[in-house]
């Protein structure tokens, strides 16, 4: 049965609220786990916004976490927190504008290695930056941001993100998305202006994904290059998104969570086999799930569905 | 409902699951003393970790499991040790800091390698009140963070140290006529690189020496002889490198190449290492970086014995006896305590005098007061010497280098 939209919204509202008693409940490893969480529901669903209905695989998810963190390391003593949060949506957006404008042209694996290059050119601009004007590599940031303010934060980009993902689903711009992720070539002779679409879904994705380096940055009182553009961020939410189903909103979050938990499994419990273990599952993944989760639990319902 | 309901209230119950899962043993009467820690096992901190970190709590966690465990209330109480990698990522030492507090519930942390992670993890040894003895962090900002975080102890100290050690040493060869007055600095585009350049450029500055060249370069620079054949044209006789291991190796190795060789030749992390004489043998005589041991003293001599025996190979010769003294001191705290009360462990580390393989040791304002150790070594004789700054336990310097064989 269908519910009627009061009561979706009002189950989701509940849920949310539910979730946002977590640091009441929860003590400091948990809550650092639902923000761990969080954090990768953020990214990874951002990422599927743009790289799911365009097939646009892209690297550069910590180029913009990596501005968002860099922002707040600079900023985030001498200004107003809000103010601070926009200024790295702004730079994010400029950023991601640029490169959009310049980069979705391109396709398949050129993309890829583009988007893997950014990261780490945003990374050396910044280093020659701090190297040889501010001498200074390393940034301290000493914010007084609870623990429990950064998970209602990110609480609440992860409800954006989602609402955000609804409505472009619902727009013709979701609709041109998918037309162009199905065969690009056609969705320009019926008109569509592939670069503005494209472009336009690139900002909004990498603008969440500012924001949540911007939130998140406060948790590490030191931060530089290398921590904020740890490629490996990139591959992980990759890998998130790719397990869970890009073509589902909700999808993402079905890899975020068992992989999370799987990564905390096994740090806790095998520290000294932690990186084979995690490559045999990764292909153990590859193999058996090449739908993702959310593909793979379709299935399932529709073939129950079939027998009922 | 709609497969899609079904899937949000799946995912909710997950999420609020997991939350719950794993209820922690009760931690019930003292009967042993959990002792944990996350390290950078894998990733860009794990070379650090190994040679400076890993080996000395191995030899603290042997030496106490064959005592019998730590000495509380008049009796010997078992150790347990829980170990996490950390992946050289802020974000996960973090965690598992959190980890071993809240579901270990570990009696005592040892900190984890580096000055980024040192930092990261600070804000959650300091809620919880344990205290935190890093020996791989090198920051001016330790007497700031001292004042923030009362619980935490900077063992290495602050760049400014060593640079005032290194720039006295210059000033009295220069006075005496040794060296002249030309400097030529390289540094490495990264945090260490960066804040001992900067120092030394205004130390250096001010006591009257000229930098005839002053460069940095980024991580990864495998071939250095551009630089060298530039500072070999400035006509320098002092030339130092803050440098990271694999371009210490690649600046000795490639001076030697181009016989360059400066009076004063001091290069950066990794000149300490063990593997630096074993890798240029005599060619490492008159070479100059942080650090150095006291060949006289009796203390480092039986800790360097213990740690060869147990691992075969050599101490660092800066931060590993650093290590191993906080570890010590560590230890006589909690005995004289007598118990896991942390925040008495604290004080009595702030306060108290400790026997440790450097002497006798009363820590300043969380800190090894000057003279405790070198801050500045040259290899002598097969040995890395302290020579700076002044004190009774220094060591003349050798001046010129030698040239290369």
């Amino acid at each position: 049965m269908m519910l009627s939209l009061p009561v979706k919204l009002i189950g989701t509202a509940a849920l949310v609220a539910l979730l946002a008693c977590v640091p009441m409940v929860a003590d400091g490893y948990r809550l650092s786990l639902a923000i761990s969480l969080l954090n990768y529901t953020v990214l990874a669903t951002a990422w599927a916004l743009f790289s799911g209905p365009t097939r646009y695989v892209s690297l550069a998810t910590v180029a913009f976490f990596g501005i968002g963190v860099y922002t707040v390391a600079v900023l985030g003593e001498v200004l107003a927190w809000p103010l601070v949060l926009l200024i790295a949506l702004g730079l994010g957006m400029f950023v991601a504008l640029i490169v959009g404008l310049a980069t979705l042209r391109l396709s398949g694996v050129y993309f890829v290695i583009f988007t893997f290059g950014l990261a780490e050119l945003v990374r050396q601009l910044v280093t020659w930056f701090e190297v040889n004007i501010t001498r200074t590599l390393g940034r301290y940031v000493f914010l007084d941001v609870t623990t429990d303010q950064i998970y209602w934060q990110l609480l609440g980009l992860t409800v954006l993100v989602f609402v955000a993902g609804i409505l472009i689903r619902r727009s013709r711009l979701g609709l041109a998305l998918r037309v162009i992720g199905d065969d690009e070539t056609v969705a320009r002779h019926i008109g569509i202006n592939t670069t503005a679409a494209k472009v336009a879904l690139f900002v909004l994705s990498a603008s969440f994904m500012t924001l949540c380096g911007a939130i998140m940055a406060p948790r590490w009182s030191y931060i530089d290059p290398a921590i904020a553009f740890n490629p490996v961020t990139s591959f992980q939410v990759l890998i998130m998104a790719l397990l869970g189903g890009v073509h589902r909103l909700y999808g993402p979050l079905l890899g975020v969570v068992p992989l999370t938990l799987l990564f905390e499994f096994l740090l806790a419990n095998f520290p000294n086999h932690f990186s084979i273990l995690i490559g045999i599952a990764f292909m153990l993944i590859v193999y058996a799930i090449p739908q993702g989760i959310a593909g793979l639990l379709e299935k399932l319902t529709k073939r129950k569905g079939a027998a009922s | 409902m709609t497969r899609r309901t079904i899937l949000a209230a799946m995912l909710a119950a997950g999420f609020a699951g997991t939350l719950s899962l794993a209820a922690p043993f009760g931690a019930a009467a003292q009967d042993k003393i959990k002792i944990g820690y996350a390290i950078s096992k894998t990733g860009p901190n794990a070379g650090g970790a190994n040679i400076t970190q890993i080996p000395n709590y191995q030899l603290w966690f042997k030496e106490l499991n064959d005592k019998g465990g730590l000495m509380i209330g008049g009796k010997r109480v078992p150790i347990e040790v829980i170990e996490y990698d950390d992946r050289s990522n802020s974000e996960e030492a973090v965690r598992a800091v959190e980890r071993l507090i809240t579901q270990d519930k570990v009696d005592l942390l040892l900190p984890p390698w580096g000055t980024g992670l040192n930092l990261a993890v600070g804000p959650v040894f300091n809620k919880h009140g344990y205290p935190q003895l890093t020996f791989s962090a090198v920051t001016d900002q330790a007497p700031a963070l001292v004042k923030r975080w009362p619980n935490s102890f900077w063992f290495l100290g602050t760049s400014q140290q060593y640079i005032d050690a290194l720039v006295d040493l210059l000033t009295k060869q220069q006075k005496a006529g040794k060296i002249n007055g030309n400097v030529a600095m390289i540094s490495i585009a990264d945090g260490f690189g960066i804040d001992l350049s900067k120092a030394a450029r205004d130390g250096l500055t001010k006591a009257g020496f000229k930098l005839a060249m002053d460069k940095s370069y980024p991580i990864g620079t495998q071939d250095m002889s551009p630089l060298l054949s530039e500072a070999q044209r400035s006509g320098a006789d002092t030339f130092i490198a803050f440098s990271y291991p694999p371009d210490t190796i690649a600046i000795n190795d490639q001076a030697k190449v181009a016989s360059f060789a400066p009076k004063v030749m001091f290069t950066g992390v990794g000149t300490a290492f063990p593997l630096f004489p074993q890798r240029f043998g005599a060619n490492a005589e008159g070479i100059m970086t942080l650090g150095g041991w006291d060949p006289n003293n009796a203390g480092t001599a039986e800790y360097r014995k213990k740690h060869v025996a147990m691992h075969n190979r050599d101490p660092d010769y800066w931060g590993s006896q650093l290590g191993y003294v906080s570890l010590q001191m560590l230890e006589q705290a909690v005995e004289r305590v007598g118990k896991i009360d942390r925040a008495a462990i604290v004080k009595e580390l702030q306060t108290g005098s400790f026997d440790t393989v450097l002497g006798k040791i009363k820590l300043v304002d969380n800190m090894p007061p000057k003279g405790t150790y070198a801050y500045i070594g040259q290899w002598q004789n097969g040995f890395f010497t302290g020579v700076a700054p002044a004190g009774a336990n220094m060591k003349e310097m050798v001046i010129p280098k030698p040239a290369w064989k």
